[in-house]
């Protein structure tokens, strides 16, 4: 029994509370009761969709445009196929690329030692080089779906990280603060409605301009081998840089994060500003010094309703990426659905809708991890929608 | 309307299967290999290729500066020569790992080169030639590689097409003679001019593009003036008859649809992706404006080529082999690999279109419309004739062009042509890399052309007027509409 309650508990963290009635049938708790409730919160749901997909078939049957017929559910799920069949071909590649690499390392090793037995040290220590850049060389596929969706996540939590980072500081500066607060309300009141596309080709020119200040500066004196080394040195870095975070997704991630910082910054203000007068006045009592009073008091306050606009931002954040990617040629899936419609084959618009339920799917999955957090860090027991 | 259990049961699956996309997809991803018969494209063959070069130990690898590559590249078949470097194993082959990526537009491509986001890309011959120069964004590009000739074509709306047929009753009939002038178009721009009392709206890809050129030159060969470009106007819609606004290749069907645009030129397969959908007509190609004229070019900055000699070296070769295997013909003179290669610019990561839409140019044929299929073997031409050698006579030919139509907006002289050339193109690369495959036996020393880099004087054009690359300014003069020196 005790089990039972545990685990009605953990359904409605995780934001699945509508399972309940399921659990209660199966431990025989009032049948008469559940079969109604889970009529109307699963079989209702379910008949929807499969509706929905009956009517979504017979419409797209019936329509034709100049790319071909719209795709129905059936086109969708062989585009599915499509995409897995690429992942397999790609990982095929993959294996023959090392299997090749590994064999080439082989030979460039044999002939380096067979110029070292006849006395070329020099040939030898060519061949030596050439086997050490063959052995950093990289499989260089194009990035498969699932690459995609992981550039899009990695690229949507580092903007949410950095537009977090900012926003709470000033969030409870703003909370504590009502002459700060009024100084910065008219600046989010403005740029709060701005759409990604007029932020990203700003923040497209400061990052090049960033990259490119990594730049060494052309070397007048080519002789000097310390300085030609150390300009080396820094171009290599400046590449390498490039390789690991490439400009394209630091501008994605920062659109990200200046369209969805919004949301937590207000929030967290109102959530600072609302604190009950009597945390306020037990930490009075307490002698609590600033920063133990920010830390042990304001703070965990503050804390639902700072998490409540953590959940929208990173809602904001996860649409607003489809259009950075676009824009910035992050390969990401927004990238994808740009590259589809480029193709305009017969196959651009089942694709495109594979990535419009794929974006829907995790944009949900992430709305639900957000909600479990929030309810992890609510005190009372309010169900978010 | 049948039902079939198969029907039935097919949303049901979508639904699920989108629930499960990313853990199939990821669990599909990098599983290992498994043992089908079905081998991942070119990798036993070119595994040989390196096996045989190694083992013999006669040749040796470039000692190449940078390994991991990355190019850009527009939807656009005449990508092919880097497609296929990479498909066929020629880039792995010089112990180079390039991953080829697709561009939004030439803006964005010109600018992630010079940025040195990409190290190299597929561009518009006009892009190197204008970036040194500065129109534009300055930098200064360099090619040793031109990727093909031809390639072209000009599209119109088929209620435009209807029009000219009614103007000329030559066109009216399932199968015109080629090639058709804009000689019909033109009572249609006088009366869109008169009617809506604005100029008639076309569309090319890129100010700096061979497109804007070649519908350029077609339409002002029949006397219509397709704008000029001034220190003040830099959208080139000056005087115009014609109104010519930039769009990228793969959104021109589209445009066209809605409405926005009459007509345009533009790169494959983006003409005949509009005649398979039934929403144009091509009326020309650019083989029939200019018999092969220089298209798009391999292009790097000049920093990046100093920096990576040896790499670049790796690169041409390899782009060189592809370019040759490209071409390579059957005794019975039909294209050997062509149809192979339609496949790999079929992947969606590639070109992406139908694989038929790609076929129709690709293998020699063109279609101008559903009931005019004409052969045209030299469309598409990557290594015939010399199309891969940058040869200066083009660079001089689009800066001719640039200076008639106002790019270029003062008189310059014909030596300052010759020394741009020698600044953007440069042959002794190529020559170079050639060098070492007729050494490897992969070429043989007649494909290199003994030229000074001036093609002889030609009157290959739709109009019959002679170019020769050493007199640019003589041949600016020859233009009936067009600014004069």
């Amino acid at each position: 029994m005790k089990f039972k309650y545990k685990l009605i508990k953990a359904l409605h963290i995780c934001g699945i509370g509508v399972f309940e009635p399921v659990v209660h049938l199966v431990t025989g708790e009032e049948p008469a009761k559940q079969i109604p409730r889970i009529g109307k919160f699963i079989v209702v749901p379910i008949v929807g969709v499969v509706a929905f997909m009956f009517a979504w078939h017979f419409a797209a049957a019936g329509l034709k445009t100049s790319y071909g017929d719209f795709p129905g559910p059936s086109q969708v799920w062989a585009a599915v196929g499509d995409l897995r069949e690429e992942a397999r071909v790609d990982a095929e590649k993959r294996v023959a690329f090392a299997e090749k690499k590994a064999k080439n390392l082989e030979k460039m090793q044999a002939a380096a030692d067979k110029a070292a037995a006849a006395g070329d040290d020099e040939k030898a220590e060519r061949w030596m080089s050439k086997a050490e850049s063959e052995a950093g060389r990289r499989y260089s596929g194009s990035p498969t779906y699932w690459d995609q969706i992981i550039t899009s996540l990695k690229t949507v939590f580092t903007g949410f990280l950095l537009a977090s980072a900012i926003a709470i500081p000033l969030g409870v500066i703003c909370g504590l603060s009502p002459i700060f607060n009024g100084m910065l309300l008219p600046y989010i009141q403005v740029f709060k409605p701005v759409s990604p596309l007029a932020w990203l080709p700003i923040v497209f020119i400061l990052v090049n301009t960033a990259y490119a200040t990594m730049e060494p500066a052309p070397l007048a004196d080519k002789t000097d081998e310390t300085a030609v080394a150390a300009y080396e040195e820094a171009l290599e870095f400046k590449s390498g840089f490039e390789g690991w975070i490439p400009p394209a997704f630091v501008s994605s991630a920062i659109t990200v994060a200046l369209c969805s910082l919004w949301p937590t910054l207000t929030n967290t203000a109102l959530g600072v500003a609302s604190i009950e007068k009597d945390h306020i006045n037990v930490a009075r009592v307490l002698k609590l010094g600033t920063f133990e009073r920010i830390f042990k008091i304001i703070i965990p306050s503050s804390l639902p309703l700072m998490f409540a606009g953590l959940r929208i931002s990173l809602g904001v954040g996860w649409m607003v990426l489809v259009a950075a990617d676009m824009l910035s040629q992050n390969p990401g899936l927004g990238k994808f659905v740009w590259d589809m419609f480029q193709n305009g084959s017969s196959q651009t618009m089942s694709m495109i809708m594979v990535a419009v339920f794929t974006i829907g799917f995790i944009g949900l999955l992430l709305d639900r991890i957000m909600i479990v957090l929030q309810k992890l860090v609510s005190f009372d027991t309010a169900v978010a929608a | 309307m049948n039902i079939t259990l198969k029907n039935i049961l097919a949303p049901w699956a979508a639904t699920f299967a989108v629930c499960l996309t990313t853990f199939v997809v990821g669990c599909g991803g990098p599983a290992p290999a498994t043992t089908e018969t079905e081998e991942p494209a070119g990798s036993s063959a070119e595994a040989e290729a390196v096996a045989s070069w190694l083992d013999e130990g006669e040749t040796e690898l470039l000692d190449v500066e940078k390994t991991d590559l990355v190019f850009g590249f527009i939807k656009l078949t005449d990508c092919a020569p880097i497609v296929i470097a990479k498909e066929k194993g020629f880039f792995d082959d010089e112990g180079l790992s390039v991953t080829v990526e697709a561009q939004a537009n030439w803006k964005v491509l010109l600018d992630r080169v010079i940025s040195g986001e990409l190290d190299g890309a597929h561009m518009l011959s006009g892009q190197p030639i204008a970036a040194t120069i500065g129109f534009g964004t300055e930098a200064h590009i360099i090619t040793p590689y031109s990727l093909d000739y031809n390639g072209n074509g000009i599209t119109v709306d088929p209620e435009v097409w209807r029009k000219m047929q009614a103007n000329d009753p030559k066109l009216d009939t399932p199968t015109p003679p080629h090639p058709i002038t804009a000689d019909a178009l033109k009572p249609v721009v006088e009366e869109y001019k008169q009617a809506e009392g604005k100029a008639f709206p076309m569309g090319m890809v890129f100010p700096v593009s061979t497109h804007n050129y070649e519908i350029r030159y077609w339409l002002a060969a029949a006397g219509i003036n397709p704008g000029f470009y001034t220190d003040t106007d830099k959208a080139g819609f000056t005087d115009a008859d014609v109104q010519l606004s930039v769009t990228p290749p793969p959104q021109m069907p589209a445009t066209l649809e809605q409405g926005t645009i009459k007509g345009y030129c533009v790169g494959e397969p983006w003409n005949q992706n509009a005649v398979v959908r039934d929403i144009g007509v091509s009326v020309c190609t650019n083989y029939e404006i200019w018999k092969n004229n220089p298209e798009k070019v391999f292009g790097i900055t000049k920093k990046w080529a100093d920096e990576h000699p040896q790499t670049l070296l790796a690169v041409v070769k390899a782009l060189i082999k592809a370019g040759k295997w490209l071409d390579e013909k059957n005794p019975d003179g039909s294209f050997k690999n062509r149809e192979e290669a339609v496949k790999y610019l079929a992947m969606p990561n590639y070109v992406g279109a139908d694989e038929e839409v790609i076929a129709n140019s690709m293998t020699g044929t063109f279609l101008f419309q559903k009931s005019d299929r004409q052969p045209m073997p030299d469309f598409n031409v990557f290594y015939a004739y010399n199309a891969s050698y940058p040869f200066y006579s083009d660079c001089v030919w689009f800066l001719t062009q640039m200076r008639r139509w106002g790019q270029i907006g003062e008189t310059k002289s014909a030596e300052w042509y010759d020394e741009i050339a020698k600044k953007v193109y440069k042959p002794e690369l190529y020559k170079e890399a050639a060098n070492l495959l007729v050494a490897e036996g992969f070429i043989s020393a007649d494909e290199i052309p003994d030229t000074d880099g001036y093609k002889p004087p030609t009157t290959d054009f739709i109009d019959g007027n002679k170019y020769d690359g050493r007199d640019p300014i003589g041949y600016i003069n020859s233009f009936e509409i067009g600014n004069k020196d």
